[in-house]
């Protein structure tokens, strides 16, 4: 007998009928990852999970007998009462009594579940909110690199010649090639000044001619000698990250509204986690007054009065005071509204604004969830909002804010294009 | 011989195991099942593995190496997520077989676990492969694992060469197909995969050297010439009518490829593999059960297995034999092991101390006195369906209480045919081997014609029993493949098999551009 310990051979034997099954299901898969996009919390988002597919659409048919109609014969254990002759009532669903045929065909079996991980999360939720490629590479990439010295090279760039090690390889070169080393010829000339001519002199000239000719031939630093210091892109190490989540919760925000305002949440959140090790986040609603929650009270309670869009900016203004200092936190803001605004809180939102919060953040974007665009009327326009007019003219003034209207989900990601396009900006500036 | 004293040392005390208490117990366990029991094995070969190789193992229907398709996929992602959720435990083993005979054995498993498995797979179910005549005549443990791997390398390389649809595509349609894959009767020769194997490899060899392109130029035969007088000698021709689809397919089929045909071969062998496990599941835990109850208590005997060890084991037995009542919300179809365990205990019995009406029913086995050489002989000669027909005795229907209930698809009520008494057991005893038929389970299909001289339309039959028809939905889903496969119409009825009347049509035309043919 053999015994043969195969728990050390690699894993993920079945990976290759996984992506394969993946393939096949994706437009099915896609559509639960949109749906349980809408129910997880943003910070479960990008963690894989749990989905349940309709099995209908991945089934394996056979040719099998029906389960309903025809002659059947049951052979069932476990008699109590029943003597030959006796009628039964037939089971409403085919199952009960008849059990044993109704298993046998697998009927029952209408949900399929299965666990997706978290880049096959990612990429499928990536995928549902329709981003073009190029995007989804620079959200899915960690893209800030730093170079460190690893070792040396044969070929670089002229500034980073290691010039020691150059001229110690020369030098063992020189050596070896018995290079004559300049006091050598030197002496040499000396000591032929020094005598007459005759046989001596002329073997010494000989020889010099030969030492010179050697030197010509031998070069003081060859390319073969030439290093150059080496570096390796390695990524920067990860910093942590805030992001505030700001959002109008007064009667006139839906849920289609809420809802389309959690997935830029979401997408903003999955974004920053591939780029920070360590992402916070905090939740300010407000009506006419504003207030730290946490998600679920964020997204789920109702709340009723008025709003003041100022009082959710001193609340965040407070926060960052409190717990995260801009010089060791990357602060990163989305708000969303449906664009209300008391009409005298505009100028003050705008001041809170420009002086107080953009200062210290990364980046603000601000989104106007209204309803599906499609459901309007053609050819009717609708007024820019108070808030969006505030904002605007903050824009014009040449301030990083990031401003979009929404309708749908496929309108989510441009809003993310000014980041990205500010992020080149800046690189190619460094 | 069950009153040898505990002379022995306990082979293992507590849960732990390691490798060399494997093979502690294996030797053991040797000593009793080929020593005591006479039992005929091929060489065992165990391996060790985790939970998700177990897993991996699920979805490649438990075999080592496998071709890649989707299906398995889907089957590992829904086995994983249920036994992620603790909805589903993990079988403590899986058995293949092969010579040498490999068993895989969960790393997990206390020692207690390790011995019952290493009876139950290594020995029970290992001599039950080697000597049952289903498994002799169409399997060839020998050559398996060299087959699979080559089916797996080729379905590799049609992937690289055909790209991976349309290999997705032709797997799709084979395994729509499987069950309706395999010969059913032995034909004259054997299979044997290796030769088989050997025998594709040549055969394309030949062909790329034979290959000539000029033959592609010569004009061909002018219109064929066709005689519709002829439809006998055609389906001679065909081998019509056939029951085995994707033979007939791969043989016959006019638009497919030559590295289809093959693929459509790999589905049929493998069909053609796992046939006899089909038709010989009860009869092949009932043995593999009572093997491993046997050795235990031996072993028990014998002082080799410590009285805790042996409750450990005797509840796992338990609830591996437990059968749940038809009105339980447990039930779900009569378990093979309970029913299988309880019938081999019965023969044993029936073999030492018969009753008089075990004398009445089993004259040629009653009071025998060699219960083991009883049980060999019915192992190696039976399958579920006639082992029922002949060995289920009156005592076991009485402690299952089983009993036949009669739906004939129109009164209001279903009607008790036959219980658990005198006058039910012939009855009882027929309907349940008729169940384990396969005949009876997979529904009769066969091609029995192909319109040759109009639209190549080619004509299956159903022959439907007890008026029960096919499932629809998937009926039409399944014929869309073989339309597919075949490249022209395809026309079903199904005919009542009792008076030939035609209950229902289905035509199905190819889908063009699917497996290339269209």
């Amino acid at each position: 007998m053999h015994i043969v310990d195969r728990r050390l051979n690699p894993g993920g034997k079945s990976l290759a009928n996984r992506q394969r099954f993946i393939r096949r299901a994706r437009s099915m898969i896609k559509k639960s990852v949109h749906e349980a996009s809408g129910s997880r919390s943003i910070k479960d988002a990008d963690t894989g999970g749990e989905l349940v597919l309709p099995a209908q659409g991945v089934r394996e048919p056979s040719f099998r007998r029906s389960a309903s109609g025809g002659i059947r014969d049951y052979l069932l254990p476990g008699n109590k009462e029943y003597t030959v002759g006796d009628e039964i009532p037939r089971p409403e669903s085919g199952g009960g009594g008849g059990g044993s045929d109704a298993s046998q065909d697998g009927g029952g079996e209408d949900e399929f579940r299965f666990a997706l991980s978290r880049d096959e999360f990612v990429d499928l939720f990536l995928d549902d909110l329709e981003l073009p490629d190029l995007a989804k590479r620079r959200v899915a990439n960690t893209e800030v690199v730093t170079y460190e010295r690893a070792g040396y090279s044969v070929s670089g760039n002229p500034t980073n010649l290691a010039l020691l090690r150059t001229v110690r390889n020369s030098l063992s070169r020189r050596i070896a090639l018995h290079r004559p080393k300049p006091e050598e010829l030197q002496a040499l000339r000396d000591e032929i000044g020094l005598l007459e001519p005759g046989d001596r002199r002329r073997m010494l000239e000989e020889e010099l001619a030969r030492k010179e000719k050697r030197t010509l031939l031998i070069p003081f630093i060859d390319p073969l000698d030439v290093r150059y210091k080496r570096f390796d892109a390695t990524p920067k190490p990860v910093a942590q990250a805030v992001m505030f989540c700001l959002m109008d919760v007064s009667g006139s925000m839906t849920e289609h509204m809420k809802d389309l305002a959690k997935r830029f949440y979401i997408l903003l959140y999955i974004f920053l986690k591939r780029r920070y090790k360590n992402v916070e986040l905090v939740f300010i609603r407000h009506t006419h007054t504003a207030s730290e929650v946490d998600e679920d009270t964020f997204f789920h309670s109702p709340e009723t009065g008025g709003t003041v869009v100022s009082t959710a900016l001193e609340e965040m203004q407070r926060v960052i005071e409190d717990r995260f200092d801009p010089s060791a936190w990357n602060i990163y803001a989305a708000q969303a509204s449906d664009g209300d605004n008391t009409a005298s809180d505009n100028e003050r939102t705008a001041n809170l604004l420009v002086n107080r919060i953009l200062p210290a953040c990364q980046y603000y974007a601000y989104l106007e969830v209204g309803r599906d665009i499609e459901h309007f009327p053609p050819g009717f326009i609708r007024r820019d909002s108070d808030l969006w007019q505030t904002y605007e003219a903050v824009v014009a003034s040449g301030a990083p804010l990031a401003m979009r209207k929404v309708g749908h989900r496929r309108d989510i990601y441009p809003v993310f294009r000014d980041l990205f396009a500010r992020k080149v900006g800046t690189e190619a500036a460094a | 011989m069950s009153a040898t004293l505990k002379s022995e040392r306990p082979l293992f005390e507590g849960a732990d195991w390691e490798f060399s208490t494997v093979q502690r117990c294996h030797d053991a366990i040797q000593e009793i099942a080929v020593g005591e029991m006479g039992l005929d094995v091929y060489p065992n070969q165990i391996e060790v593995i985790g939970t998700e190789q177990m897993l991996d193992a699920y979805s490649s229907i438990g075999m080592p190496l496998f071709y890649k398709h989707w299906s398995f996929g889907k089957h590992f992602a829904r086995d994983e997520a249920m036994y992620r959720a603790g909805m589903q435990g993990l079988a403590y083993e899986i058995v293949i077989n092969s010579n040498p005979c490999i068993s895989y054995i969960m790393e997990e498993n206390s020692a207690t676990m390790q011995t019952l498995v290493i009876a139950h797979a290594a020995f029970g179910h290992n001599h039950f492969f080697k000597n049952n005549y289903l498994f002799k005549q169409w399997t060839d443990a020998d050559g398996i694992l060299d087959y699979l791997e080559f089916a797996r390398d080729y379905v590799l390389h049609c992937e690289e060469k055909y790209g991976e649809a349309a290999v997705e595509a032709l797997l799709d349609a084979g395994h729509a197909l499987m069950s309706h894959g395999v010969h059913r009767y032995p034909r004259a020769r054997a299979t044997n995969l290796r030769a088989e194997e050997k025998r594709e490899r040549e055969r394309r060899l030949h062909d790329e050297q034979v290959f000539n392109d000029l033959w592609r130029t010569v004009p061909g035969q002018a219109a064929v010439r066709h005689d519709p007088t002829m439809l006998e000698r055609r389906r001679a021709l065909l081998q019509l009518p056939a029951e085995n689809i994707l033979y007939f397919l791969e043989k016959s089929a006019p638009r497919l490829a030559p590295w289809q045909r093959e693929l459509l071969r790999i589905v049929r062998q493998v069909a053609q593999y796992f046939y006899p496990q089909g038709q010989t599941k009860l009869m092949n835990e009932g043995c593999a059960t009572f093997v491993h109850y046997k050795i235990m208590t031996r072993l028990h005997e014998k002082g080799q297995l410590t009285d805790g060890a042996m409750v450990e084991f005797l509840r796992s037995h338990t609830n591996v034999v437990f059968q749940p009542d038809y009105d339980d919300r447990r039930y779900s179809g009569i378990n093979p092991y309970a029913l299988g365990f309880a019938m081999m205990q019965d023969i044993e019995r029936i073999c030492i101390e018969p009753t008089a009406e075990d004398m009445q029913y089993f004259p040629d086995i009653a009071g025998k006195g060699d219960a083991m050489a009883v049980l060999r002989d019915i192992w190696a000669n039976y399958r579920d369906e006639s082992f029922i027909l002949q060995f289920l005795s009156p005592r076991v229907i009485r402690h299952f209480g089983l009993f036949h209930v009669l739906d004939d698809g129109e009164s209001a009520n279903l009607r008790v045919r036959a219980i658990h008494d005198e006058l039910g057991y012939r009855n009882i005893k027929r309907t349940l081997a008729e169940q384990y038929d396969v005949g009876w389970s997979t529904p009769d299909i066969q091609v029995v014609d192909v319109d040759l001289a109009g639209d190549r339309k080619l004509i299956v039959h159903h022959r439907v029993l007890n008026k029960i028809l096919l499932e629809e939905n998937d009926a039409k889903l399944v014929l869309q493949h073989l339309a597919d496969l075949w490249g022209y119409d395809v026309l079903m009825k199904e005919v009542d098999a009792t008076t030939d009347a035609v209950l229902k049509e289905h035509v199905v035309s190819p889908r063009p551009g699917i497996l290339g043919g269209g």
